[in-house]
């Protein structure tokens, strides 16, 4: 929009930023107590496009917030380095379609390096190419973790996480929370 | 033995283009202290890095440069520009690269997307009809079989709402089931919101493809779109 001028008088908004501020206003009411037993360790792909690209940190902290609210504090392990100083996943910039996938998954390697470091079970994606590249280097080099997106943890936190909206989960969380549906 | 760098007989074509399209790149100022290179995970892809390709354009070699696919294996991710002691603005540089390529010969993967996108408003090209029918399918099944959500109200292009959701298209054509949960959470926070059908697809392989045309185009639309059509005060991108 800036890069071009185009006139519009909307606001443009991350879904993080609306995620963190209806937990903040008590709107969305959700909290970590599924995972206070079952101790799930959960880590964090900062998108560059909110991570690096915008001047301020004020995304990532709410990013971090609203993880912390659904996991646990102590459930979730950030990566090192982190935030604007994160690793590209190296599916960005249209590499996920470029075609040199060789030399996408050497660039990812450090990402994927940076993931096991964690010891994790769970990375968050916020990003959809992020999603679909750190899949990807857990198949290619062999890592056990699960790559899921943001709202499929939230809605397993507030047990309303359907039988359907499951495919990213791992066989730990596969089943969670759906008996009480029959209940 | 070793000669000198003549600089003032160098043509350095690219260089004078790229600087004139990004004044404030700040490419002469590289002092090529490789905090740049250190940092990229894409150093060392087809023997290249940002520091070196740098050098490159600023020696004139430009051929060179346009033919080495490290363009394209840089995900302009910006980490270099922060690491920067001088600011140089490396990505930028690589999105010139990238439009100094001929269209035709620009990855196929990426163009096929850009084109689809600026003909069918999203890079699977999927329909608008198809999309609505995808999104009204699955609340359908939502209603039917959770029912603490049977007051679901998923709709497309409704005039007034407050807020507009730009989602990625390759959920609702490849994953549908990775939709509903958003609405979910969206539908308990009460927000009045609905999916835009113009230029819905909230990825932009145009900019990928560094096609300014294409990418402004898009956007134009969608702006447009937004502001007369639906007149939303928020757009909220799920990414």
């Amino acid at each position: 929009m800036r890069k071009f001028n185009i006139p519009h008088t909307f606001e443009l908004k991350s879904i993080i930023e609306l995620f963190a501020q209806w937990i903040r206003e008590g709107t969305l009411k959700v909290n970590a107590d599924w995972n206070r037993d079952l101790k799930i360790k959960f880590t964090v792909q900062d998108p560059c496009n909110i991570a690096r690209k915008i001047e301020s940190d004020h995304i990532v902290d709410d990013l971090r917030f609203v993880i912390k609210t659904v996991v646990g504090e102590e459930n979730f392990i950030d990566m090192i380095p982190n935030r604007s100083n994160n690793f590209c996943c190296g599916g960005g910039g249209g590499a996920l379609q470029a075609g040199h996938t060789e030399q996408r998954r050497a660039y990812g390697k450090i990402k994927f390096d940076q993931i096991m470091e964690t010891g994790a079970d769970y990375v968050i994606t916020p990003c959809h190419n992020c999603h679909a590249q750190i899949e990807d280097m857990c198949h290619h080099y062999g890592g056990k973790y699960h790559t899921v997106h943001l709202w499929t943890i939230i809605c397993l936190a507030m047990g309303i996480l359907g039988e359907n909206e499951r495919t990213y989960l791992g066989p730990d969380l596969a089943e969670h929370g759906l008996e009480k549906e029959d209940t | 033995m070793t000669e000198s760098i003549a600089l003032d007989a160098l043509t350095c074509e690219l260089k004078d283009e790229v600087a004139s399209r990004i004044p404030d790149a700040n490419l002469d100022l590289c002092l090529t202290c490789g905090a740049c290179t250190g940092g990229c995970p894409a150093s060392g892809q087809y023997d290249m890095d940002p520091r070196k390709f740098l050098r490159m354009l600023l020696l004139g070699m430009d051929d060179e440069i346009v033919k080495n696919p490290w363009a394209w294996v840089c995900t302009m991710c910006g980490r270099c520009v922060t690491a920067c002691p001088m600011k140089i603005n490396i990505p930028k540089f690589i999105f010139n690269v990238r439009a100094a390529w001929p269209r035709e010969k620009r990855p196929k993967g990426i163009r096929g997307s850009c084109d689809q996108h600026i003909k069918s408003g999203n890079a699977m090209g999927v329909p608008k009809e198809d999309f609505v029918f995808t999104i009204e399918d699955v609340a359908e099944e939502i209603k039917e079989e959770q029912p603490d959500f049977s007051g679901l109200n998923i709709t497309a292009d409704r005039v007034g709402a407050h807020m507009v959701l730009n989602q990625n298209s390759r959920e609702p054509v490849t994953e549908p089931d990775e939709m509903s949960p958003l609405w979910k959470v969206l539908h308990l926070t009460g927000v009045d919101w609905t999916y835009p059908t113009v230029m819905w697809g909230g990825e932009n392989y145009c900019m990928f493809l560094a096609d300014d045309e294409g990418w402004r185009y898009i956007m134009e639309e969608f702006a447009h779109h937004i502001e007369h059509t639906i007149k939303a005060k928020v757009v909220v991108n799920t990414e």
